[in-house]
């Protein structure tokens, strides 16, 4: 599976990273080769399996639906790039 | 005196406290003057003297009025730098977590700290435990304290290198690591330390920087098997807070260890091996296997036809897994934010700086395989394969009580080689992702030496659950193997 530029381009657009231009060609023939190394897996046959949910056989835990933690603003805030009061900020996004 | 302090492990630490031979104070005080004079090696991100002594004081005081809070009290140890830790910096070796200090504390690191374990730093590794080298740390490489002639620094392993580092180079008595896909027991049989990653379940995640969430299990890096079976016995137990953690009882695991293996069966599968293997690695999976005999075990020839395809199936699920689980870095709520003409912008502008090279190849990879159109093919079918390597360990352990293998293909290489090539990179992890898709316990002993003199290790595989017969058969490997060396430590 070779990816081209423009696909990595894409990939890159999806996954929020922003890639040098520069690094591009590089990049995309990295992914192409991990990608083609992976496909070897279409040598085995899995008609008959299941995809994987857990390792582990587990019951699903329940909780009870009550707040049982919070309400320390400027702990949860502490760590914020640039918080304003007890919001986090991000840059505008409406007019 | 003193400086011989640090030499001591978990066990012979915690019998030195109990008769009174030195105090906590006085052993935490011989690690830190180690962990000082061996900067060089890069082995600890953040140095925490001060939390130490203030521990290790808390230690004696209680010890001088008769309480104590179990074998690990008093006894200093590493934290890996994966595990948040509340007011202490916590970067998991990526600049994207610049500046992070967790109000909170990780599951594991407080079990510990409630045990009376006193923490030394948290240790280097590679960024968000991607790596099998600990070259892609934002925070520089960690170096093997372990030298040839040669002169030339070779890698520790990774991801969890800076703790296995300040295990083997006597800077912490033992160290937490924490193992996706082998990133415990590769950088264990490099530097020539023991190193466990138990049953999926048995460690809680809560407070743990998530790589692959369905594969993520802490452990204890540590001198002896011994020491493993104490640190584990305080780090293992079930949390409300983390929904994949086992509810079972923690069993007394040092009582698992004996020197007897009668009516053992240990199976030897015989796909692990890979071209252009040394024959040295060979020569030492023989040894293993008879020596396991010797104890009184039987060994068994078996075969996991389905072991060449985990590691291609490991490379879909985990940067699958990461390219969810890292989504949260987006300069919004902690750690780096670079600013951009945009939300977007910014988005882009922060993950695009704050992520070394690997981190972002992977999230790529991730993003791609679960994308439309190539969800089936790649991510589902890889999910399949899954199923089939579990459902082949679990037929063999029908037949057998715990697998023996190598830990890795090779020794420590020199820092800068198999970098040409990522795939390269990953092959170091072939013997150890099987047990980590299938969940089982699994541990790395030092076994002996390469012909150069590089420590080795040998793998144990268990049962899920079944952390006894690991422990059980590595302390006769163990002590069969006789590893008492160290590497000459240099303080450069």
């Amino acid at each position: 599976m070779a990816l081209d530029k423009d696909a990595v381009t894409n990939i890159a657009r999806l996954a929020r990273i922003r890639i040098d231009e520069a690094e591009m060609g590089a990049l995309a023939d990295e992914l192409s080769n991990i990608l083609g190394w992976i496909k070897e897996l279409e040598e085995v046959d899995t008609s008959e399996a299941e995809p994987m949910t857990s390792v582990t056989e587990m019951d699903w835990r329940r909780r009870s639906d009550e707040v049982d933690d919070g309400e320390y603003p400027d702990r949860v805030l502490a760590n914020a790039p640039e918080p304003s009061g007890k919001f986090y900020t991000v840059p505008k996004v409406v007019e | 005196m003193r400086s011989q302090l640090a030499k001591l492990g978990i066990a012979e630490g915690a019998r030195g406290l109990a008769a009174g031979e030195f105090s906590s104070e006085e052993l935490t005080e011989a690690n830190l003057v180690a962990m000082e004079a061996a900067r060089g090696l890069n082995a600890y991100v953040t140095e925490t003297p001060d939390i130490a002594m203030e521990r290790a004081h808390a230690s004696d005081v209680r010890r001088a009025v008769g309480e104590r809070l179990g074998p690990l009290d008093g006894i200093p140890i590493a934290v890996k730098d994966l595990f948040c830790t509340e007011g202490v910096l916590t970067t998991a070796g990526s600049y994207i977590l610049d500046g992070f200090t967790p109000p909170y504390e990780s599951t594991i690191s407080d079990n510990l700290r409630a045990a009376g374990a006193v923490m030394l730093g948290k240790t280097n590794m590679d960024e968000f435990a991607m790596g099998s080298a600990n070259i892609t740390s934002h925070y520089g490489s960690v170096k093997n304290p372990w030298k040839l002639a040669d002169g030339k620094d070779r890698v520790p392993g990774g991801s969890s290198g800076g703790s296995a580092v300040a295990v083997a180079a006597h800077m912490a008595t033992g160290a937490i690591g924490s193992d996706t896909g082998g990133s415990i027991r590769q950088p264990a049989s490099f530097c020539g330390i023991v190193g466990m990653k138990p049953t999926y379940g048995r460690c809680s995640r809560w407070g743990m920087v998530a790589f692959a969430s369905s594969l993520d299990q802490a452990g204890p890096m540590t001198r002896s098997v011994e020491d493993a079976a104490i640190m584990l016995g305080a780090m293992a137990g079930h949390d409300p807070k983390d929904s994949t953690s086992a509810d079972r009882p923690v069993p007394e695991f040092t009582a698992a260890l004996s020197h007897n293996l009668q009516g053992l069966r240990v199976g030897i599968p015989a796909e692990y091996r890979i071209d252009g293997m040394e024959q040295e690695i060979d020569d030492l999976w023989e040894r293993g296997a008879n020596w396991l005999q010797e104890a009184g075990a039987e060994t068994v020839r078996i075969s996991l036809p389905l072991t060449k395809y985990a590691l291609p199936t490991y490379y879909i699920v985990a940067p699958a897994e990461a390219s969810s689980n890292l989504a949260r870095y987006d300069g919004v709520r902690y750690g780096l934010r670079v600013e951009g003409e945009d939300l977007t912008g910014m988005y882009e502008a922060t993950r695009g700086e704050g992520f070394g090279a690997e981190v972002r190849r992977r999230i790529m990879i991730g993003t791609y395989v679960l994308s439309t159109g190539y969800y089936d093919a790649y991510y589902v079918k890889a999910q399949k394969v899954r199923t089939l390597i579990l459902q082949e360990f679990q037929a063999v352990f029908e037949d057998v009580d715990v697998l023996l293998t190598p830990t890795a293909p090779y020794p420590a290489f020199p820092i800068g080689e198999k970098m040409d090539d990522p795939i390269q990179m990953y092959i170091n992890d072939i013997f150890t992702v099987p047990a980590s898709l299938a969940g089982l316990p699994a541990i790395s002993v030092p076994g002996g030496f390469s012909e150069e003199g590089l420590p080795l290790g040998l793998q144990l595989i268990a049962k899920p659950w079944d952390e006894d017969t690991l422990f059980r058969a590595a302390h006769v490997l163990e002590s069969a193997a006789g590893f008492k060396s160290m590497p000459a430590i240099e303080g450069n």
